[in-house]
């Protein structure tokens, strides 16, 4: 016998249930989601996210700043299509989309992606991989820098959970949850910020209408 | 003296380590407390209510999650491999990683994984399994395994680090931590860019979406599933959740109780292969779900509760018991008070008899535990069983019960122990070279009750 029908027949057994009975309905988690205005939404994340945040009045001022926190280092950015609307790609030292993306991110000094949304509660950028928005350049790079829309703002992970029954699907492998700089407290609980991840993040929050896409 | 005695009170009279478990569990321990104090999360004890009837409902049909599990993987482009012992999982991972000439693996933290020995079976086969969240790193230099189910290293200061980076790396001796990180980046950046097989834990698994959810704080674990070619996540079967939802409640309990964190810095949510079109992420992924007891444990109606575990660890910073011998002096790789409760039933309930005992039932890990085990209630059925099991134990009761059921006779044995108590003889000798009691009284209970009555 293989071991999946060993193991499904352990585990009727241990329940003493039969093949194909049906269970009973789950309980309900308790998603707590509370509608808060955009201005709320925008103190809380700033006061709850480890990094900083700049806002913008709207998307011709995103790459200028962009350009402030790069500092004169080189970037990658993904190709995601709001960062190309609001010019990343002009930016000096920025590299859009590269072809050998996985080198790219390993030797560039900051990564620039959008977000899927963002969480106040938490200070949380949620990314969800996707042909424009792989997984390496909010990862590899010791910096990440995210150019979020404020309407993609929301309150907490329960509204974007409410919002998004599936994380991942067919058009997604995978969503990471960033909250904040990578951290290890592994020796003596001595908070070392960059262990493996960016030790540094930052997040341009850009108000007003929607750039021409 | 047995050699777990032995062991303990080594521990106990090495002031250096002692300094270093009571710091560090203490200061998990006041995170969370203050991380779910009413202030912070008044829905508190909603959401263990909920987090533990979701873990009970899982359980009682688990038949049905898992199967939906396998199939939701299977739709996203994934493999589900069922194996019912450690033996068959390490097999499975060994095959594949000849199969796919991959010599270096890159394993993110998992408990899973050293409950199985699998860096042990993998290197048997001349295959590098490389630890890479920064504690595991450390210990696996240092030949040693975790400490503590969330914070493996803490019984380690920054010299013991210099030295075994020293030793194992041939660096030079450098004591400053963030030095020591940095090091561990840079070695362990490169092993992630040439690894060929990326092995994770899974905190919880989504049935409805086949997705695996890992919770961490350095990013080894992003790495570990998106840089190589080949995802490996090794999950115990009691792991599964029903819906991607049920991550509001225990995303707000894990982070929380574990370290005091409302979210820890990264939560991956990933499932199956890249999609057509993503650029990175891997090309092939398995989900390895594994037995190796857990269905005894689930046809133990006493014991099934010990299942709803998330391997937060709040219970160990909380136990007096952990907090003074430390998590090697338990017997296996799962310590404090959820190991010594789902200890007995994995590794065998005749082994380590003296584990359930060494607890003073004080109740504090029941009291944090996020999915409300009852973990001093589990450890006294075990007890029961154990003296149930026990002739000599059994007779002892046996006798005890025969004495409260004639007052005449428990007057006299009464007065026999009493006059007993100022001596050191027999067992009672060794039991009171830990104990002090209090002096006899002149008359008991009963004499003086008579007395009175008069």
């Amino acid at each position: 016998m293989e071991s999946r029908d060993v193991i499904m027949e352990r585990v009727r057994a241990a329940l003493g249930r039969k093949l194909g009975q049906k269970p009973l309905p789950p309980p309900e988690p308790l998603l707590r989601v509370s509608h808060q205005s955009p201005a709320a939404k925008l103190a809380r994340f700033e006061l709850r996210f480890l990094g900083t945040v700049t806002v913008v009045a709207d998307w011709t001022f995103v790459a200028a700043a962009v350009e402030k926190l790069l500092d004169g280092k080189t970037a990658v950015a993904s190709g995601h299509p709001y960062l190309r609307a609001c010019g990343i790609a002009e930016v000096t030292g920025v590299s859009a989309n590269p072809e050998d993306l996985r080198n790219g991110c390993a030797t560039a000094g900051v990564g620039i992606t959008s977000a899927y949304c963002l969480l106040a509660e938490t200070g949380t950028i949620v990314l969800r991989a996707s042909p424009e928005e792989p997984r390496l350049v909010s990862l590899l790079p010791p910096v990440h820098i995210a150019v979020v829309p404020q309407d993609r703002l929301l309150t907490n992970l329960d509204e974007m959970l409410s919002m998004t029954p599936r994380p991942v699907d067919a058009d997604s492998s995978a969503m990471v949850l960033i909250t904040g700089p990578s951290r290890t407290g592994d020796i003596e609980q001595f908070l070392v910020r960059g262990v493996h991840g960016p030790g540094e993040v930052h997040v341009v929050i850009v108000q007003g209408k929607t750039p021409p896409l | 003296m047995s050699a777990p005695e032995t062991a303990i009170r080594k521990t106990l009279a090495d002031a250096n380590l002692q300094l270093a478990i009571y710091n560090n569990t203490g200061r998990f321990k006041e995170n969370r407390r203050r991380a779910v104090a009413p202030d912070q999360l008044p829905e508190y004890e909603d959401l263990r209510t909920r987090a533990a009837a979701i873990k009970r409902h899982t359980l009682s049909f688990l038949d049905v999650y898992l199967l939906q599990l396998e199939s939701a993987v299977e739709d996203s482009g994934g493999k589900v491999i069922w194996a019912s012992t450690g033996e068959e999982a390490a097999d499975f991972i060994v095959k594949l990683a000849k199969e796919r000439e991959a010599n270096l693996i890159v394993k993110s933290k998992s408990m899973t994984s050293e409950e199985i020995h699998l860096n042990d079976r993998l290197a048997h086969h001349e295959l590098e399994a490389v630890e890479t969240d920064l504690g595991e790193y450390i210990l696996q230099l240092a030949g040693q395994r975790p400490f503590h189910i969330v914070a493996p290293a803490i019984h380690m200061t920054r010299n013991d680090v210099a030295d075994i980076f020293t030793e194992k790396l041939g660096i030079e001796h450098d004591t400053v931590i963030e030095n020591q990180a940095m090091t561990a980046r840079r070695v362990l950046r490169e092993k992630f860019l040439s690894a060929g097989i990326g092995i994770t834990g899974a905190n919880f698994l989504l049935a409805d979406s086949g997705a695996v959810v890992i919770v961490e704080n350095e990013g080894n674990a992003r790495l570990t599933h998106s840089a190589p070619k080949v995802h490996v996540a090794i999950a115990g079967i009691e792991k599964v959740i029903p819906r991607a939802r049920d991550l509001a409640v225990f995303l707000d309990l894990l982070g929380r109780s574990a370290s005091g964190q409302a979210l820890t810095s990264y939560t991956s949510i990933v499932t199956g292969p890249r999609r057509q079109g993503e650029l990175d992420g891997p090309e092939e992924f398995y989900l390895v779900l594994l037995d190796a007891g857990r269905t005894k444990l689930l046809a133990d109606p006493e014991q099934r509760e010990s299942l709803q575990c998330i391997r937060c660890g709040a219970c160990l910073n909380a136990c007096p018991v952990y907090r003074k011998i430390g998590g090697h002096n338990y017997p296996w790789v799962y310590s404090g008070p959820i190991g010594k409760v789902i200890t007995p039933s994995f590794q065998g309930k005749e082994k380590d008899t003296w584990l359930p005992f060494a607890s003073s039932l004080c109740g504090a890990c029941a009291e944090v535990c996020p999915v409300k085990i009852d973990i001093p209630g589990l450890l006294l059925k075990l007890r029961k069983e154990l003296v149930t099991a026990n002739p000599a134990d059994r007779s002892a009761f046996q006798v005890w019960a025969w004495l409260m059921r004639r007052p005449g006779m428990y007057a006299l044995a009464a007065r026999i122990g009493r006059s007993l108590m100022g001596f050191n003889i027999g067992p009672l000798a060794a039991w009171r070279s830990e104990r002090d009691l209090p002096a006899a009284p002149r008359k008991s209970f009963r004499e003086l009750w008579k007395e009175r009555k008069k």
